[in-house]
């Protein structure tokens, strides 16, 4: 140990960091110990429960909650919905209900006497010239580069074609919602189903005129959050409410149709894309029209993923059309705009590709200089070589449609994508007691990152300690800030700080021990539970503390600061390896390789569950994984998870994860990891079905119809 | 409530059972000419519905006897979760389609939104509490954490359970038999390799 700087320790040095840890809350959860919102069961807890509206778009008419207010049991209700008040979604909140048990409270719901006039409605996120046609419709376009119609027109190979996926919601298992409860009138404590702990307080105050400081959020554990659990929502206010309305702790959570339908969803595109390579196989221009909703507030797909990561083309034009539908809001959804970016843009490039005759591995190594973040360049060429060695591209890919003579083709295909994933700010208290024991608070949240065991892995390493010596806690907005999990931000986020603490801590015990045993203290390291000085034991760590005297140490930690320890932006490449049957239309997935950068790790098993777990849901929303919005009647027809398909345990096939790490990438210092393996799988397994079939199936998710419909019209 | 309707709801008695096997009106118009007893002697065991009414049960659950008061349409998944404060069992899907709230009764992976509470008397109820005393947790547990099979948690509880039964009766499952054995859970996050990785490690060692 020689200068005192703020750093990583080199590579080969690490105990804990980089290794493949078990997370230090596994057995909490795996045992059902582990207390969510959803568990929470003060002493006289009651049943929360939400009545909706089952239009689309209607008028509120007649509202009467004295049935429901008068029924035995019932404890509290609150109106979210007002007479005279237009509603413009199925789901919509229209009143909710506190009572001794659930099964009162959907009582008291039915007993909820409303009365609607029905108004039109518009629903179709697909169909743009009825959109047009019902004044649903706002363009945006981005102004033109270069001469793209001069660039078609000279080009060796052009391609056009059709592209979409549809809306997905967040589908969280824990269903969105809270516990609360008054200490007095002015105090409230939540358990609150959130991403956001630190940041929520503030909301409840507004909304009920509190002191933000007597807020308390407490989210020991999240079950999924995905991006839709960032702020307090109107039915977590309507849960205080009712909790002082009675003077007894409410327990509200969302039912699972309505969790499907407002609680959170990834906006639809749809896209005519023309492009284009000149005589060197490179992509010269870009024409895109695209539509699409984030539901009842217009919008679509930001252009600035458009076209995505290959996106240094020289000529390209780029239209977009938001349309208003009568459907639940959008939320930031993993990775918010990009695996529809990524969709879009990796399946017409490789459509571009076949058009060439040419192997896409080829095509996207020799475009890899049309990726505007340079740096990443080196990166995705060393990613995509050992991807393909690990699906065997060059033994297994053949020109489209040559899948194999019977009826089941099988095909290979490829996807890349890029995330920034930068640490976000976030605070830290490290206290050392005087009996050896470690403490690390912090106001952050565990979506199923691993963030407890990344702030332990991180602070036992730079204390030379045992995992089992530091108590990390986390999940509640009395201790230090930190920002809400999102964006792929909270590993480098929380691990910062924890390390600057913890290196200010080991210092000062290093000052101590130093006078104590009358030994240079730049000579001391901190290894094994032990203090070492040039390759000799000074003495335990346990001793060492003791030098403190009564009062912990406390050390402040801050990030993100500009002093390496985290950096941004990632690369990632997957490919996959699909059957496709012809002659049911039915997709599996045989095996699926990751090859992922996320600079330095801290630990390599859940660092590699983030990429499965991206991996997993991008097969979701690749072949089975769908909103449906019934035209006529306006309603989201498929919200339950009978028929909102999601894939089970034989459905995802083999999942081969990489993490890609040169020594280059551990320089790199730590980069967020959550999001960026959800990005490609779209575009991997449906290039993959391409290969194999030999016409693209063009709007995600790969339904057996949309197969063999796709068959059926054979164009490529 | 009037008493009128009180007692048009007490009405005669008949099982669950055989309401669910054949027309229930039929099973009623009998019970209408016949007296209470001669129905309850000839039905087989098994729990009877009387009321709408709260009634009295006793279950079993993890060893020890609970004596409670529950209306007949209170879901076992209710009770466990809201009664006996035993949270592990999750509620998630309402359909009796994703598995979460899994537990075994008389040692069987059964989904404990599909059972009524009162049809679970005299019946051995295991949650997922039961595979764990202190610092000692069951194999299933311990395999779930080894292979990363969590993430953000919860869907795990009923996921081990699932595995722990699923084991007990295929103590040397393949990959193929995981892959259809432990179909009956949904997870979100996508912790399916590690549960797969888990459970074959299991089944390599002889089951759990």
């Amino acid at each position: 140990m020689a200068e005192r700087t703020v750093a990583w320790k080199p590579r080969g040095q690490n105990q804990l960091i980089g290794k493949k840890i078990p997370r230090i809350d596994g057995i909490d959860k795996a045992s059902g110990a582990a207390k969510y919102s959803a568990d929470i069961n003060t002493p006289g807890t009651l049943f929360g429960k939400v009545l909706t509206c089952p239009h689309a778009h209607a008028k509120v008419v007649r509202l009467d909650l004295t049935a429901a207010e008068k029924m035995p049991g019932v404890r509290a209700v609150h109106a979210f919905a007002q007479v005279g008040q237009e509603v413009r979604y199925d789901g919509w909140p229209i009143a909710a209900v506190a009572a001794e048990r659930p099964e009162i409270a959907e009582d008291a719901l039915r007993a909820i006497k409303v009365k609607y006039e029905v108004l039109e409605h518009w629903v179709d996120e697909e169909d743009l010239e009825g959109a047009k046609q019902a004044g649903r419709t706002k363009d945006t376009r981005r102004r033109p580069k270069g001469d793209v119609d001069a660039a078609f027109q000279s080009a060796k190979a052009v391609h056009e074609g059709y592209y979409g996926l549809h809306t997905v919601t967040h589908c969280c298992l824990e269903r969105h919602g809270s516990h609360a409860e008054w200490k007095g009138e002015k105090e409230l404590n939540v358990h609150l189903s959130t991403q956001n702990v630190s940041g929520t307080a503030p909301q409840y105050a507004k909304a009920l005129q509190l002191d933000a400081a007597n807020v308390a959020i407490n989210c020991e554990y999240i079950g999924g959050g995905f991006g839709s659990k960032f702020s307090v929502d109107q039915w977590d206010i309507a849960c205080a409410i009712m909790a002082k309305k009675a003077g007894r702790p409410v327990r509200l959570l969302l039912d699972r149709a309505t969790e499907l339908k407002i609680a959170g969803n990834r906006p639809s595109v749809f896209a005519k894309i023309k492009v284009a390579a000149d005589a060197d196989g490179k992509v010269v221009a870009w024409d895109s029209y695209q539509w699409g909703t984030r539901g009842v507030g217009g919008g679509n797909v930001s252009l600035s993923v458009i076209p995505y990561l290959i996106d240094d083309v020289p000529n390209k034009r780029q239209r977009s059309v938001g349309i208003r539908t009568d459907c639940g809001s959008y939320r930031a959804w993993r990775a918010p705009n990009h695996p529809q970016g990524c969709y879009l843009t990796i399946c017409a490039l490789d459509d571009l590709a076949a058009k060439l005759g040419e192997d896409p591995l080829q095509f996207f190594l020799r475009n890899l200089d049309r990726i505007s973040k340079e740096h990443l360049r080196q990166t995705f060429a060393g990613e995509l070589k050992r991807a393909a060695e690990l699906i065997g591209w060059k033994e297994k890919w053949h020109p489209r449609g040559q899948g194999g003579d019977g009826p089941i083709k099988r095909g290979l295909g490829l996807s890349m994508h890029t995330w920034p994933g930068r640490a976000h700010q976030a605070n830290c208290t490290l206290r050392i007691y005087p009996d050896g024991t470690v403490e690390s608070l912090q106001g952050s949240q565990d979506l199923g990152t691993g963030t407890r065991t990344v702030i332990a892995i991180t602070v036992a390493e730079t204390l030379g300690l045992p995992l089992s010596a530091v108590n990390v806690r986390i999940g509640s907005n009395k201790y230090p800030f930190a920002r809400a999990s999102g964006g792929s931000t909270t590993v480098g986020g929380v691990s910062g700080p924890n390390r600057r603490a913890a290196l200010q801590a080991l210092w000062k015990i290093f000052d101590l021990v130093a006078a104590k045993y009358e030994v240079d203290a730049d000579s001391l390291e901190a290894r094994g539970g032990k203090i070492w000085s040039n390759g000799k034991v000074v003495c335990s760590w346990k001793q060492a503390a003791s030098l403190i005297g009564p009062m912990p140490l406390e050390f402040h930690g801050e990030g993100p600061k500009k002093d390496g320890l985290t950096s941004e932006d990632v690369g990632g490449v997957q490919m996959a390896d699909v059957l496709v049957d012809t002659e049911t239309g039915l997709i599996r997935i045989n095996r699926f390789v990751a090859v992922q950068d996320c600079g330095l790790i801290i630990d390599e098993l859940t660092a590699r569950s983030q990429v499965m777990s991206g991996m997993t849901l991008g097969i979701a929303y690749a072949l089975s994984e769908e909103r449906i919005m019934d035209r006529k009647t306006g309603r989201f027809i498929n919200a339950d998870l009978e028929n909102y398909k999601l894939p089970r345990i034989g459905d995802i096939g083999e999942l081969v994860v990489e993490m890609y790490q040169p020594d280059s990438e551990y320089a790199r210092g730590v980069v967020g990891l959550g999001e960026p393996p959800v990005i490609s799988p779209g575009a991997a397994i449906s290039n993959a079905v391409a290969n194999a079939i030999g016409v693209r199936v063009p709007v995600l998710p790969l339904t057996p119809q949309r197969v063999l419909d796709a068959l059926k019209g054979g164009v490529a | 409530m009037p008493a009128q309707q009180h007692s048009r709801q007490r009405g005669p008695s008949f099982s669950r059972r055989d309401f669910l096997k054949g027309s229930g009106a039929a099973v009623a118009a009998t019970a209408i000419v016949t007296a209470p007893q001669e129905i309850d002697a000839a039905q087989e065991s098994g729990p009877k519905v009387t009321s709408a009414e709260p009634t009295e049960v006793t279950l079993t659950v993890n060893g020890r006897n609970y004596r409670l008061k529950v209306e007949p349409r209170v879901t076992l998944l209710e009770v466990l979760r809201n009664d006996l404060n035993l949270t592990g069992a999750k509620e998630v899907c309402e359909t009796t389609t994703c598995g979460a709230c899994t537990v075994l009764i008389d040692g069987k992976a059964t989904y404990a939104c599909a059972r009524l509470a009162i049809e679970c008397e005299g019946q051995d109820i295991r949650t997922i509490e039961s595979l764990r005393n202190g610092d000692q947790v069951d194999e299933v547990i311990a395999g779930f954490v080894k292979h990363d099979a969590t993430q953000c948690g919860f869907c795990t509880p009923g996921f081990v359970m699932a595995t722990k039964a699923f084991l007990a009766k295929h103590p040397k499952a393949t990959l193929e038999d995981v892959r259809k054995g432990l179909g009956g859970n949904i997870c979100r996050c996508g912790t399916y390799k590690g549960i797969t990785e888990c459970a074959l490690e299991l089944a390599r060692k002889g089951g759990a």
